[in-house]
């Protein structure tokens, strides 16, 4: 049976693979963090955010993106090229993967490096669910990836979170990559 | 005789700005201006050949002046009024290009009977339009075409000239109740969300288009827009008095409950920000809204009273519970919810008892029950790839479908009178709003511009 609950999911994906046990439903908890991946290298994105429209400008594609160049930028360009990579989701599911989960903390420790940064992590859901049920599910994958930020030490306060359902597709295609693009968390910085 | 004002009133935009749109409400109802004839007085129902409906003509209404615009509006009104005697299909309605070779009424009275007996017919609509200064006067009579006897009329209207097809669904409304006592909904409306402006919104990187609330007439006519925010507006829910419009509006930048009352030009917040708070829908009272809200932590059910007090809980699940919609008496939500798996219709009593399960498919979501007579609940029900429209009988608990797979058809909304429904389709490739009977006939087009989704039918 797939667990929708996000925090549950999390719990239960922890339990397995940190534990090896199964887990039952428990109150979320801060995971025991590994060592934060050294940050002199700089963070180059797995999967890069949807290619923007023709009018906006393209980033280099897999460009590594200058760290002393993030202060300079402007929030636009910082979300343009973004240094925080987006979360992607399984079907009809709000559980945070174990690949999420390095997502995650990836763009917590660049939270850390930036603690001015505020950020809104947006749910959004592919075309095959309803729009009035997606509306639940992208709310649901959005505090599921807040909570777990939370979870590594990031301040509440600095995370918001906006489910916009199936409203905004990163990818108008009908095909399983294009689904799988348009299930994610996407991450918007807000101020710095 | 009771007079009804013309609501001439201004659609101000829910931003407050600009945008002054006329709507009309019902015409008056003006006493008629002839002396009633004896057998006017008389209640008399026509009916067809036995077993069949009573064949019904409808030619263009006579213009008793000669310029332009009233001649146009006495052609618009014979073709709106037989649209909507098509639309409920009481009568058998004879197509107009056959009227061709019947020379027209001359005035209400001087109309060659015999010509339209050899038609068949057995309802004759007549109708008179004249201009008189920017309203228009029109009169229009029943008549049984064999006996030359008025059922219904004469009876007189006079409105604002700017929406002549306003006449013709009071007309029709009127004879739809004289004849066979049904509520009709001619003169009922949609909204719908649309992103036709082809906006975008102002603040993000990413190219994504804003959505507004758009009102029409229930045939599609007089398009209208209702927000002008430039964000998400989407899920309104007419409330039943017809005057406000409750929707899911980003206006500030996260999902909230806003109210605009159309014909006064407010805006109203109740939720006031306070979480996130999505897909509002009224009680039957209007007294209430029903809504989704995740300001508990995750998706849940609330309901409150219309100016935000007393906001309570109804369902307490760690799943989504999500898109709720009134019972048409009032004492229950039916809503989606997937805890028990994929997301199906539940229903609950608005004091948070008597939970139970309604759908047991494969995907469900947008339940609406529909008004008496019919005691049902249309749904979204995943049948392949997409979605179709399914009815669920709450007595018998039979399902039947009403569309059938093409494209995806979801969120359907019910007429005031359970007749027919208003619903998203993509069958004509973007998503478009359509409306079909009940019984899943009389499929009809509404909007064609952009894409436009979350149909709400007018009480």
């Amino acid at each position: 049976m797939r667990i929708r609950w996000g925090v549950c999911g999390l719990v239960i994906v922890l339990a397995v693979v940190v534990l090896g046990a199964c887990a039952k439903k428990k109150p979320p908890v801060a995971r025991p963090v590994p060592p934060p991946p050294p940050m002199e290298e700089p963070v180059t994105p797995a999967k890069p955010p949807a290619p923007p429209e023709p009018t906006v400008e393209k980033p280099v594609a897999g460009a590594p993106m200058k760290e002393d160049s993030m202060a300079s930028r402007s929030l636009d360009d910082l979300n343009r090229d973004s240094p925080l990579r987006p979360l992607f989701f399984g079907y009809d599911s709000a559980e945070v993967s174990a690949e999420g989960q390095k997502v995650l903390e990836s763009n917590g420790e660049l939270l850390k490096k930036y603690p001015s940064w505020v950020i809104t992590i947006e749910g959004h859901c592919d075309e095959r669910g309803t729009a009035e049920y997606n509306l639940a599910l992208g709310e649901r994958r959005a505090v599921a990836a807040r909570t777990y930020l939370v979870s590594l030490g990031i301040a509440a306060e600095r995370v918001k979170v906006v489910s916009y359902g199936k409203e905004f597709p990163f990818d108008p295609g009908k095909t399983e990559e294009a689904y799988a693009r348009n299930r994610r968390g996407h991450f918007v910085i807000t101020a710095k | 005789m009771a007079r009804t004002h013309w609501l001439t009133a201004l659609l101000v935009t829910a931003a407050g700005t600009a945008a002054t749109l006329a709507l009309q409400g019902p015409p008056q109802q003006a006493p008629p201006a002839t002396p009633q004839k004896p057998q006017s007085e008389i209640s008399l129902t026509i009916t067809g050949d036995p077993g069949s409906l009573p064949r019904y003509a409808v030619p263009d209404f006579v213009p008793l002046t000669n310029d332009p615009e009233t001649v146009a509006a006495a052609r618009t009104i014979g073709q709106v009024l037989w649209d909507d005697f098509a639309f409920e299909r009481e009568f058998s309605l004879i197509p107009r290009d056959t009227y061709q070779s019947i020379p027209a009424a001359r005035s209400l009275t001087d109309v060659p009977f015999d010509r339209w007996r050899e038609l068949g017919v057995d309802g004759l609509v007549v109708g008179t339009v004249e201009k008189t200064g920017k309203d228009f006067r029109v009169v229009t009579r029943l008549y049984q075409a064999a006996t030359r006897q008025t059922a219904f009329g004469p009876k007189e209207y006079v409105g604002p000239a700017a929406n002549p097809r306003l006449f013709a669904h009071t007309i029709a409304d009127e004879i739809h109740q004289n004849q066979v006592a049904l509520r009709g909904v001619a003169r009922t409306k949609l909204a719908f969300a649309t992103d036709r402006d082809g906006e975008r919104v102002g603040d993000t990187v990413e190219e994504r288009s804003v959505k507004e609330i758009y009102i029409s007439d229930y045939d599609g006519a007089n398009q209208r827009r209702v927000t002008t925010n430039r964000r998400l507006n989407i899920t309104p829910s007419w409330s039943p008095d017809g005057r406000a419009i409750a929707y899911t509006s980003y206006r500030r930048g996260f999902p909230d409950i806003f109210i605009s009352l159309i014909y006064q030009g407010t805006l109203e917040n109740p939720t006031k920000g306070q979480g996130h708070n999505f897909l509002p829908v009224w009680s039957p009272d209007g007294t209430r809204l029903a809504f989704m809200s995740t300001r508990d932590g995750n998706p849940e059910i609330y309901v409150m009273n219309r100016d935000g007090s007393g906001i309570r809980r109804l369902t307490n699940h760690p799943e989504n519970d999500v898109t709720p919609h009134w019972s048409p008496t009032g004492p229950q939500v039916e809503f989606t919810s997937n805890r028990s798996g994929p997301p199906q219709i539940y229903m609950v009593g608005v004091d948070g008892l008597g939970l139970q399960r309604v759908t047991s498919e494969s995907y469900c979501d947008r339940p609406t029950w529909s008004p008496a007579p019919y005691n049902e609940i249309a749904y979204a029900s995943r049948t392949g790839p997409g979605y179709d429209i399914k009815i669920i009988d709450m007595s018998s608990r039979e399902i039947r479908q009403v569309t059938f797979g093409e494209g995806s058809n979801e969120s359907p909304a019910y007429a005031s009178n359970g007749r027919h429904l208003a619903f998203m389709s993509t069958r004509s490739g973007k998503q478009q709003v359509w409306t079909i009977s009940r019984l899943g006939k009389d499929l009809r087009q509404i909007t064609r511009a952009g894409n436009n989704v979350m149909p709400d039918w007018s009480k």
